[in-house]
């Protein structure tokens, strides 16, 4: 593929509001992980909760979209010069020119939990002031983003698990490649709800303590909540050396299991394959991975298999989900730009929580962050349900030196 | 919205909705050959998943998949390698329903299985473990557009692989009390196996976004299928499809958008 220019990136999660922070904490190896005290939630876990999210307050003229996942996509879009980035594109582009494609898995469900709690005693209504469209519907997080910006194209939610916000960026290769639009809006957001919590803990996939991606001692994820977003558009054919492009992606199902990969991680393994065929590298060119890497014992094995089998044990990986928690739908968009900033600073993040590496699993695992040259970077998103989606970041000018 | 003109072959058609069972008897319907009788949609069972999976679907998952497989058998196509898109504009809201009202209870404990329904790739998920299928599958929601979603990433992809793509589109309604802040009429599914290459079909085009007021059916009784359902937008599409006509359609998309398409018969 012809690769894209990311001429906008921005990230918000429980180890930081926008970039500053967020580059701060990966090089630092800080965790933002911390005990539930989530709502009313009394699981023994660990979540990585946004701070001060409930401070956002949304304008009136986009009050129909109150709920916390919206509200979290604003505190997002925010960050960064990012709102006024889009906005530009929009008005560069046109409005129809520019797609809003985004990611998430539950949307503003947390809305719908709470108003099942206050529905009417004798007819069982949802209180009044419930609002489907622009809270509970799966699309409501893109149809926001998309009147906060102003822009009218193609738009819509891709939700596939933990890969949603993966495969929206090739979803919008797509749509530039066909000249369908000039710029797309893509990203995640995904924010803390009863469901994902109680039914993980149902799973007995939630760990007791903070994740420990690829330790033999891992236990289950830490549930968290994210909003990341990249403007796409076509690259000039002379692109600044610092400038961060998209160069590849891959996509596959496992066809295996709704709630466990397959074991070879035989469907990792090809998305991989592809991301790598579509942007005309090879396995030696990759200088860094952001893997999946939940902490369930079953995917980190199956994708330190898939990543062993095709890379050996010579390419650095690590896993942030023990920074930032796994943020389920937003987790592809969040760890593309952790690719992005990687690519920038010359700094393979660490893998906080890990202590130990699992000794049957022979990558090259790394737990502290690490400066190195970076020119092509791998980020895996596996979903829930065998969506699985690969990611290869790129910078323009060569290694960071 | 077109640089250059996106379009595929309809290979086959699967539907189910009310009134509906399959493609044939919607087609004789749409064809004006056979009265409608407007009978509420019947769930099918889906035959291709093993009985323990069988067991644990729900009928939003049912619908999709069997329409999928009713396109696949009509074009003798092989399920394992096909790409595919779901679209579906509310996803399971029975199972959806059950989770709230447990996490609104004293005992929040919900079912595993209850769980991994409640992903919205739910009926992806067990596509492939019906099918065997590897290759990319996608789930877009795009509110009462999904379809129209649906249809553009579908091209887009079907353009890119240079291979056929499987787009299916379902929705159930909701159980009260999310019914009244979101009503569906009925259950209604569609899958269209969608080739780009080959001449021996009717071929769809995607052509421009724009503010035209979609296309309505001339029974006012099926027009309220068609308002009613997101999944079913489509059927003014299908209905020239059954009449082997050519024209231009246009279906709902954003608030302030249409899609516009056109067939070539």
């Amino acid at each position: 593929m012809k690769p894209l220019l990311i001429s906008r990136h921005t990230a918000t999660s429980c180890i930081g509001t926008g970039l500053d922070a967020t580059r701060a904490a990966l090089a630092e190896g800080r965790s933002g992980l911390r005990h539930c005290d989530f709502e009313t939630i009394t699981l023994d876990t660990w979540i990585g909760r946004v701070p001060d999210l409930e401070a956002v307050v949304m304008s009136p003229a986009l009050a129909d979209y109150d709920c916390r996942n919206n509200r979290l996509a604003l505190l997002g879009l925010m960050q960064d010069g990012f709102i006024d980035a889009a906005i530009d594109a929009v008005s560069r582009y046109g409005a129809k020119r520019v797609a809003v494609l985004l990611g998430t898995s539950t949307s503003g469900i947390l809305e719908t939990e709470l108003a099942y709690r206050r529905r009417d005693p004798v007819s069982g209504a949802l209180p009044p002031d419930f609002h489907y469209r622009g809270s509970h519907n799966i699309f409501s997080v893109a149809e926001f983003v998309r009147h906060a910006i102003g822009a009218g194209g193609p738009a819509w939610v891709i939700s596939t698990a933990c890969s949603s916000s993966a495969k929206v960026f090739a979803s919008a290769s797509r749509l530039l490649e066909l000249g369908l639009v000039d710029a797309a809006i893509v990203g995640g957001v995904d924010s803390l709800c009863l469901t994902t919590l109680y039914g993980f803990n149902s799973l007995e996939l939630v760990a007791p303590e903070p994740c420990r991606p690829f330790d033999p001692a891992r236990s289950g994820i830490s549930i968290g909540e994210a909003a990341a977003f990249a403007l796409l558009e076509r690259a000039p054919a002379h692109p600044a050396d610092d400038a961060i492009l998209l160069s590849g992606y891959g996509e596959s199902s496992d066809a295996h299991h709704m709630s466990s990969p397959h074991p070879d991680g035989l469907g990792a393994r090809m998305a991989m394959e592809q991301a790598l065929a579509r942007a005309g590298l090879a396995t030696a060119d990759i200088d860094y991975i952001n893997l999946h890497g939940t902490g369930t014992p079953s995917n980190d094995s199956a994708e330190g298999a898939a990543v062993r089998q095709l890379f050996g044990n010579a390419t650095p990986a690590s896993s942030t989900k023990g920074a930032t928690g796994h943020t389920l739908g937003a987790a592809g968009g969040l760890e593309a730009v952790f690719c992005a900033l990687a690519l920038s600073d010359g700094l393979i993040p660490g893998s906080p929580g890990t202590r130990n590496l699992d000794p049957a699993i022979d990558i090259a695992y790394r737990q502290v962050p690490q400066h190195a040259p970076l020119r092509h970077v791998l980020s895996n998103s596996l979903g829930f349900g065998g969506t699985n989606c690969s990611l290869i970041l790129s910078r323009a000018g060569g290694k960071t030196s | 919205m077109n640089a250059k003109p996106l379009s595929a072959t309809i290979r086959s058609v699967g539907l189910i909705g009310p009134g509906f069972d399959n493609w044939p008897e919607a087609r004789a319907v749409l064809a004006g050959n056979v009265p409608w009788s407007p009978v509420a949609t019947r769930i099918p069972s889906p035959g291709v998943l093993p009985p323990a999976e069988r067991r644990r679907v729900g009928a939003v998952v049912k619908l999709a998949l069997c329409a999928g497989v009713e396109a696949v058998d009509a074009a003798g196509a092989d399920a394992s390698r096909l790409a595919t898109v779901f679209a579906s504009a509310g996803g399971d809201g029975a199972n959806c329903h059950a989770i709230c009202e447990a996490l609104a209870s004293d005992d929040r404990r919900i079912s595993p299985t209850r769980f991994h329904n409640s992903v919205n790739n739910a009926a992806s998920g067990y596509w492939g473990i019906a099918t065997g299928a590897m290759a990319t599958s996608t789930i877009i929601s795009s509110y009462d557009g999904s379809l129209a979603a649906g249809l553009i990433e579908a091209l887009a992809l079907a353009h890119e692989l240079a291979q056929p793509v499987l787009l299916l589109v379902y929705d159930h309604p909701y159980p009260e009390p999310l019914a009244a802040a979101r009503q569906v009429s009925d259950a209604f599914a569609m899958a269209l196996l969608l080739d780009p290459r080959g001449n021996d079909a009717p071929r769809l085009q995607l052509g421009e976004l724009c503010d035209a007021a979609p296309d309505t059916l001339p029974d006012a009784e099926m027009d309220a299928v068609r308002s009613g359902t997101p999944a079913a937008r489509g059927l003014p599409l299908l209905a020239l499809l059954a009449q082997g006509c050519s024209g231009k359609v246009v279906i709902d998309y954003l608030d302030d958008l249409r899609l516009e398409l056109s067939l070539t018969a």
